[in-house]
C-alpha cells in the first residue's frame, strides 16, 4: 500500500467536487461496513484530504484511515474497504455505479476472501438497488422472520451456504454466554457479604470518631473459570472446526480462553485469536496452523499437549473443550492414555463431537470407545441449537450428556 | 557487606563460593540484573533450582532474605501491608479516657508507623545495615492476575502507596527475583519491567558438579552413574521429568542406602524418589529401567 506512489484520483483532471463525492460514497460504504462514520467524519475527511495536499495514494490512506478508524480493530476492515473502493480507476467508477440508486453494480467474489473482506463486499451493495416492488418487499421480510432463524439454528454447519454461514457468524457473536463461576480466595467488597471486613469498618468507625462502628462486609470475589479448546482441524472437521474457533472467539471476551488446533501436530492459537475482529483472528489463527484439513493424529497430538502445555493452562481450574470427531486411524493404548492423563488434570472434560447428529450414533469405533470412558460430557457440535445447548451445559453441570451411555448399549 | 560483583566471571565465582553451580548464561543475566537494578523473572520447570539461586545470593552477599511466597488470593493485606486494628482500636480507647476530643490528631495517631504491620513487600523496601536486602517473590503463577497489578508499582518504581499513610519509597531498591513455574503464563505488562531467564536442567557436567558440590561425601562411582541415569531418563518420554532437586535426594537416598554403584533392583526400589506419578514410574518399571541401565553404564566405560 504505501510503496504505490499513484497519484489518487488518478485522473488529474477529476475535479475537487467529484473526490468530494466520493469520499462521501466512501463513508457510506465504510458505515455499511460496520464503521460508526457520521457525517461530520465525512466533512473532516474532505477537509482534511484538501488541507493535507495529498501526493500519493499512501498519503491519502493514512489522512482517510486518521479520520475514519477510531479503533484499532476497524483498520481491517478499512484496510478492505479501500483496496475495494479505491484500487482502479475504473473500478472507482464501477463502485460509484453500484452505490448510486441507478444501476446495480457488478460484485466480484473470490474464493478465498480476506479478513473483514466479506462484511465490507456485502457492504458495498447495500442499498444499491432499485427499491424493490412491494410483492417482492413483502417476501423479503418474510425471509427475515423467526422461523428463519430457527431454520438456520437447525442447519448443520457442513450444508450451510456461504451467506448462511455468514450469518451464522453473526449469530454466534451474538450468543449468550455461560454464566458459570466458581469463587476464588479473593475477598471484596459486598453490603450482603458473610464476612466482617475489618480494615473498611475501621476506616468508617474513624468517620464517627470510634462512637460508632458500622461494619462493612465482604464477599469471596467470583470469576469464570478459564476454558481451554482443543479443536482437530482435520479434513473431516473442517467444516465444523472453523465455526467453532468462532464460538471460541465469542467466548473470550468474558474469561481467559487457550486455544489450540490440532491435525497433525498440536498449534497454540490462543494469541491468534485473541484480536478483536473474528475474520481477521481466524486468518490469522489459519496461518499458525500448517495441517489445516489433513490427517489427524489424536493421540500424539493429546500427549503433546499434555506434556507441553497441560501444566501451563490448566492450572486455574479450567474446563477442556475437547473438539473432534475422534476418528484415528490407528487406536493404540496410547490414547486412552493421554485421554485419561487430560482428564485427571482439569476439572471438567467436554467431548464436542459433530458425529453425534446422526441419530442412529454408536460408539463402535475404536478411537470413541477408547476415548469416550474419560471424559465427563459427550455432546455434539455441528449446529447452533447445539451451541446454546454447550452455553447452558457450562452454565450449569450437565447431566443429560453422560458418557457411558454410550458405551452401555454397544457393550 | 559483600560488594557487588564487577564481571560476569565474579558473578560464576560468587555464586560457586555458596555452592551453586551456574552456567554462563544464568551468571550473565543476574550480573545484568544486579548491575541494572532490574528484577530477574525466573521461568522453569519444579526442581531446577530457581528458588535456591536467590537463598544462594542472599547468602553470598550477606543481604537479608526477603521471601514472598505466593498463593491464590494473595492480597495488599498479607504481600504489602495492613493497619493492626486491635491496637488501633485500643489507642481510641485510651485517648478517649484520657479526654482526647481532637479528630486529627487521633487519626494522625493511629494510622501512624507503629500501628503499620509490614508484609513482605514492604519490608524489602525498608533500609537494612547490611544493604539493600533479596526479595524472593516465589512461585508468582500461583496467585491471581489481581495480584500481579500490586507488583507493577513495586516492581518499577520501588515504592509503595499506603493512602493513610503516604508513599513509601526504597532508598536503594531490593534486589528482585522473580520465580514461577508456568503453570499460568505471567503477563506481558510485568514480565516486560524485568529481565527474563529460562532455568533449564543442567547438563552432565555441571549436574556432576552440582551434586559434588551439595554430596562430597558420596561414592564418586556412584554420582557419575546417577547424573548418567538421570540425563538418560530425562530424555524418556516422561511427564514429569526428573528435577535437579530429585536428583539431589535420590543421590543422598542411595548414599543411606550404602550403595556403590547402581543396580535394576535398587534402582526400581527407588525409582519413586526420582519419578513422581504413577504412569511414568510404571513406563520405567522392570526391564525399561535394566535397559537404560546397562546402556548408561557400557557408555561410562567407553569414556
Amino acid at each position: 500500500m504505501q510503496g504505490d506512489r499513484r497519484t489518487v484520483p488518478p485522473d488529474d483532471a477529476a475535479p475537487a467536487g467529484h473526490l468530494a463525492d466520493n469520499i462521501a460514497y466512501f463513508a457510506r460504504a465504510l458505515r455499511t461496513a460496520g464503521l460508526p462514520v457520521g457525517p461530520g467524519a465525512v466533512v473532516d475527511a474532505i477537509a482534511a484530504v484538501e488541507a493535507a495536499h495529498i501526493g500519493t495514494r499512501a498519503d491519502f490512506y493514512w489522512t482517510l484511515h486518521a479520520i475514519f478508524v477510531t479503533k484499532h480493530a476497524q483498520s481491517v476492515i478499512f484496510d478492505q474497504a479501500f483496496r475495494l473502493f479505491w484500487r482502479r480507476r475504473a473500478l472507482v467508477e464501477k463502485l460509484i455505479a453500484a452505490l448510486s440508486p441507478i444501476a446495480p453494480g457488478e460484485q466480484t467474489s473470490k474464493d478465498k476472501p480476506k479478513p473483514g473482506a466479506e462484511r465490507v463486499a456485502t457492504a458495498f451493495p447495500t442499498g444499491t438497488r432499485e427499491p424493490p416492488p412491494p410483492k417482492r418487499a413483502l417476501e423479503l421480510s418474510a425471509q427475515f422472520t423467526m422461523s428463519d432463524r430457527e431454520r438456520l439454528a437447525s442447519r448443520d454447519f457442513a450444508q450451510m451456504s456461504a451467506a448462511e454461514i455468514a450469518e451464522a457468524k453473526q449469530l454466534i457473536a451474538r450468543l449468550v454466554l455461560p454464566q458459570d463461576k466458581v469463587t476464588t480466595r479473593r475477598w471484596r467488597a459486598d453490603p450482603r457479604g458473610r464476612r466482617i471486613d475489618a480494615r473498611a469498618s475501621f476506616r468508617r468507625a474513624l468517620a464517627t470518631g470510634g462512637h460508632f462502628v458500622d461494619l462493612a462486609w465482604r464477599q469471596r470475589a467470583e470469576r469464570h473459570p478459564p476454558v481451554v479448546a482443543l479443536v482437530d482441524i482435520s479434513g473431516s472437521m473442517a467444516d465444523y472446526s472453523r465455526l467453532f474457533l468462532h464460538f471460541l472467539h465469542a467466548l473470550a471476551e468474558r474469561r481467559p480462553v487457550a486455544s489450540f488446533v490440532f491435525g497433525t501436530r498440536l498449534t497454540n492459537v490462543t494469541r491468534a485469536l485473541a484480536r478483536r475482529d473474528p475474520d481477521e483472528a481466524l486468518a490469522s489463527a489459519s496461518l499458525l496452523a500448517k495441517d489445516w484439513e489433513g490427517g489427524t493424529r489424536v493421540a500424539a497430538s493429546l500427549a503433546q499437549f499434555n506434556r507441553q502445555w497441560s501444566r501451563r493452562v490448566l492450572g486455574q481450574g479450567a474446563i477442556v473443550l475437547l473438539f473432534t470427531d475422534g476418528l484415528e486411524r490407528e487406536v493404540t493404548p496410547e490414547l486412552g492414555a493421554a485421554m485419561d492423563r487430560l482428564h485427571r488434570s482439569c476439572r471438567r472434560l467436554v467431548w464436542l463431537n459433530p458425529l453425534l447428529r446422526y441419530d442412529g450414533f454408536q460408539a463402535r469405533a475404536g478411537g470413541i470407545r477408547a476415548m469416550l470412558p474419560h471424559v465427563d460430557e459427550f455432546r455434539t457440535m455441528h449446529n447452533l441449537n447445539a451451541m446454546t445447548a454447550l452455553v447452558a451445559a457450562l452454565s450449569v453441570k450437565g447431566e443429560d450428556a453422560d458418557p457411558r451411555r454410550w458405551l452401555l448399549p454397544a457393550a | 557487606m559483600t560488594s557487588l560483583p564487577s564481571s560476569i566471571d565474579e558473578t560464576l565465582a560468587l555464586l560457586g563460593s555458596a555452592g551453586y553451580v551456574a552456567d554462563r548464561p544464568l551468571a550473565t543475566v543476574l550480573f545484568l540484573a544486579l548491575r541494572m537494578g532490574r528484577p530477574l523473572f525466573l521461568e522453569g520447570e519444579a526442581g531446577v533450582g530457581k528458588t535456591e539461586i536467590a537463598k544462594v545470593l542472599a547468602g553470598a552477599l550477606g543481604r537479608r532474605l526477603i521471601r514472598l511466597q505466593c498463593y491464590e488470593g494473595l492480597d495488599v493485606a498479607s504481600a504489602v501491608y495492613e493497619w493492626n486494628y486491635a491496637a488501633q482500636m485500643m489507642a481510641i480507647r485510651l485517648g478517649e479516657a484520657a479526654g482526647e476530643t481532637d479528630r486529627d490528631r487521633l487519626e494522625a495517631d493511629v494510622f501512624s508507623e507503629r500501628y503499620l504491620l509490614k508484609r513482605p513487600l514492604l519490608q524489602a523496601l525498608e533500609p537494612d545495615t547490611a544493604g539493600p536486602p533479596v526479595l524472593l517473590i516465589d512461585e508468582l503463577d500461583r496467585t491471581d492476575e489481581a495480584f500481579e497489578a500490586f507488583l507493577l508499582e513495586v516492581l518499577s518504581d520501588f515504592q509503595v502507596t499506603v493512602p493513610e499513610f503516604g508513599t513509601i519509597r526504597a532508598d536503594s531498591p531490593p534486589i528482585v527475583l522473580i520465580t514461577s513455574n508456568r503453570t499460568r503464563e505471567i503477563h506481558d505488562a510485568l514480565k516486560r519491567r524485568c529481565l527474563y531467564h529460562w532455568v533449564d536442567y543442567p547438563d552432565a557436567e555441571r549436574e556432576l558438579a552440582i551434586v559434588k558440590a551439595r554430596l562430597p561425601n558420596a561414592p564418586a562411582e556412584l554420582t557419575r552413574e546417577i547424573v548418567a541415569f538421570v540425563q538418560a531418563i530425562r530424555k524418556q518420554d516422561l511427564f514429569k521429568a526428573p528435577g535437579v532437586a530429585e536428583t539431589l535426594d535420590w543421590a543422598s537416598a542411595l548414599v543411606e542406602l550404602d550403595a556403590v554403584a547402581l543396580d535394576p533392583a535398587v534402582v526400581s526400589d527407588t525409582l519413586g524418589v526420582l519419578l513422581k506419578y504413577q504412569d511414568d514410574i510404571q513406563t520405567m518399571q522392570g526391564s525399561a529401567v535394566k535397559a537404560m541401565l546397562d546402556a548408561v553404564q557400557a557408555e561410562l566405560k567407553a569414556a
